[in-house]
């Protein structure tokens, strides 16, 4: 690593060659870490914006400039936003959003990712006659916008009589969640070596003993991709929220867009910034927990099997 | 096959097929099932109701002749030639700055990443309020002694688009730089060293030697965008609704207003079409390229 930026640097700045310590300051680094840090500026600068006036106070933001850090920090804002925030004539905040969304992730979340491993376990281990077919209209559907899909679902939900109630909003998310979570488990059942699977044929074990005793042990990694996946995908989702629940049943997104942009009453850019904070608190804190993980989930879904 | 073996597979493979019975019902009914009933309906003329009463091609005569469509369709057109082109250069640049073996790698690909952990709603409101003219970065700037300065692309019916431009590339350029990134990981070492025994520049290099050989990751990175950007929905809705006026309409909320404000499904379903469409039109080339264009079309 050394040697490659000291020849790259030799060539850089024509001068006495030979070994010498890595000059850090030459030119090539300063061009390079000078670009990234303004790259990284530009890209924190809306959260340090959001973080930044959802602690002022109105009067504050009125006189100053949203790069200012607070002089007076108040946490008001948030208290406002969590608890008294209103969309229309309801003012009981996004606390309710929060807790919908809580209701819908949970078992959006676990039930997508039970089927789906089973069926990418099916599909890497079990074939049979027409499953890649089917797998592969799943994938093909991955691509097929939304905006075809959604009124159908409507008259499906509508006939199961789910339409305006969680459970609907949870298998659509089920659906939707499938090709994509399908195709993360069968890569990775795939590539998992063929003599355990013989090996617990051949001690007897069936379907489901393979999968429980074997697979999912096995696979706990990415079980946790498949999750980090699917809780950022449905907290954030905003479409088959604002379609498929009922107002008092709105996930966090379509709350929060209600109450910032109401066109009733003064604009509280604090209290809308600490509601925007708020939902985006949740993805953000899986995301640097999660790390590399993360990155992982989102290159599974753009390695198509 | 043999008579005398049947029996024992389908036995064998109960399980199997009554475990991808959720996939199997998804694939046919969802995704086959629900696009083919979209598209018969596009030719009815459905209003309030679903109904099947054929009216030819009335719908997207209908649809074609709507301001409000034509207009959808040009932000579409410029959102999107923005996103690609924008995306895949600076994604491609910001991969290739970070693959200069340089320190804090993880810490800085730690924060062009994070905005993708966002949805659309928040990035809208976020960019929203710095775009906001009166509190924003025109006032800024205008703090600074620039009395004249004008920047409010949300309140500019022409430049709307671009403001909404602004704030997905902000959310989207640090996913393409993480494949864009896997990609140059993926070039054999060697080929830098021949290079550089040969004295080629570092950027000719690139250009002429390593991107054509990332042409794969730059093909998923270009279905991936166009996926993306005709979803586009949640982000307009929240930083424009489509205003100023009809400014910043595009075909998906086109498609929702259509279906579940003004009760007119026919257009709702014959603009979802077209979406449809315009998806294929990408689609089927590159399925055709990746699948090496095999008779079966998988």
């Amino acid at each position: 690593m050394a040697n490659n930026s000291i020849n790259i640097a030799a060539t850089a700045v024509s001068g006495p060659s030979g070994p010498k310590p890595r000059p850090l300051l030459s030119p090539r680094n300063i061009m390079i870490y000078s670009t990234l840090f303004i790259v990284c500026m530009y890209y924190a600068l809306p959260l340090y914006v959001m973080i930044v006036t959802s602690l002022k106070g109105m009067p504050e933001i009125r006189l100053g400039n949203i790069f200012a850090p607070p002089v007076e920090i108040t946490f008001q804002p948030w208290v406002k936003a969590w608890a008294e925030a209103c969309t229309g004539l309801d003012c009981s905040g996004l606390s309710k959003g929060f807790w919908n969304s809580v209701k819908i992730l949970i078992p959006s979340a676990a039930l997508s990712i039970l089927i789906a491993s089973i069926n990418g376990y099916a599909l890497a281990n079990w074939k049979f006659k027409g499953s890649e077919v089917f797998f592969t209209i799943l994938i093909f559907g991955a691509f097929v916008p939304y905006q075809v899909i959604i009124y159908p679902i409507v008259i499906i939900l509508r006939e199961l009589g789910l339409f305006g109630k969680l459970p609907g909003l949870v298998l659509v998310h089920v659906i939707f969640g499938m090709p994509i979570l399908t195709l993360l488990f069968r890569n990775y059942f795939t590539s998992l070596p063929e003599e355990l699977f013989k090996a617990a044929r051949v001690d007897g074990a069936g379907f489901w003993g393979i999968y429980f005793r074997i697979m999912v042990p096995m696979s706990l990694p990415i079980f946790v991709v498949a999750l980090i996946l699917q809780v950022t995908g449905i907290w954030n989702d905003f479409l088959f929220g604002v379609i498929y629940t009922k107002p008092e049943n709105y996930p966090m997104t379509v709350q929060l867009n209600n109450i910032v942009n109401s066109v009733q009453g003064v604009k509280e850019y604090n209290v809308n910034m600490a509601a925007t904070m708020l939902t985006g608190i949740v993805p953000l804190i899986i995301y640097f927990a999660s790390g590399k993980l993360f990155v992982r989930g989102i290159a599974a879904g753009a390695v198509k099997g | 096959m043999a008579g005398a073996k049947k029996p024992v597979r389908i036995l064998r493979n109960l399980n199997a097929k009554v475990a991808a019975l959720p996939m199997i019902t998804t694939a046919l009914v969802i995704f086959v099932g629900c696009t083919i009933w979209t598209i018969v309906h596009s030719f009815t003329n459905s209003r309030l109701l679903p109904k099947l009463e054929f009216v030819g091609f009335d719908q997207y005569e209908r649809l074609w002749s709507t301001r409000r469509w034509l207009v959808s369709i040009e932000n579409l057109a410029y959102f999107g030639i923005g996103s690609l082109v924008f995306s895949l250069v600076i994604g491609f640049l910001l991969a290739a700055l970070l693959d200069q073996k340089i320190r804090f790698e993880n810490t800085v690909r730690t924060i062009i990443l994070y905005p993708f952990a966002l949805s659309f709603i928040v990035t809208g409101l976020v960019w929203q309020w710095i775009l906001n003219p009166e509190f924003g970065i025109q006032h800024i700037v205008r703090g600074f002694g620039f009395e004249n300065f004008v920047f409010d692309p949300l309140y500019n019916p022409d430049i709307v688009i671009f403001g909404v431009l602004i704030a997905g590339l902000w959310q989207g350029t640090g996913f393409i730089m993480v494949i864009m990134l896997s990609g140059l990981r993926g070039i054999d070492g060697e080929i830098w060293k021949a290079s550089r025994i040969d004295g080629i520049p570092k950027w000719k290099t690139y250009l002429f030697v390593v991107i054509p050989m990332m042409r794969p990751t730059f093909v998923t990175a270009l279905v991936l965008i166009s996926a993306g950007i005709i979803k586009v929905y949640d982000l307009v809705v929240a930083q424009t609704n489509g205003g100023p006026g009809i400014a910043s309409e595009v075909p998906a909320k086109y498609v929702y207003d259509s279906m579940f404000r003004s009760q007119n499904l026919g257009q709702g379903f014959a603009a979802s079409t077209m979406m449809l469409l315009s998806v294929l039109v990408v689609l089927i080339p590159w399925a055709y390229l990746e699948f090496g264009g095999r008779k079966d079309g998988k």
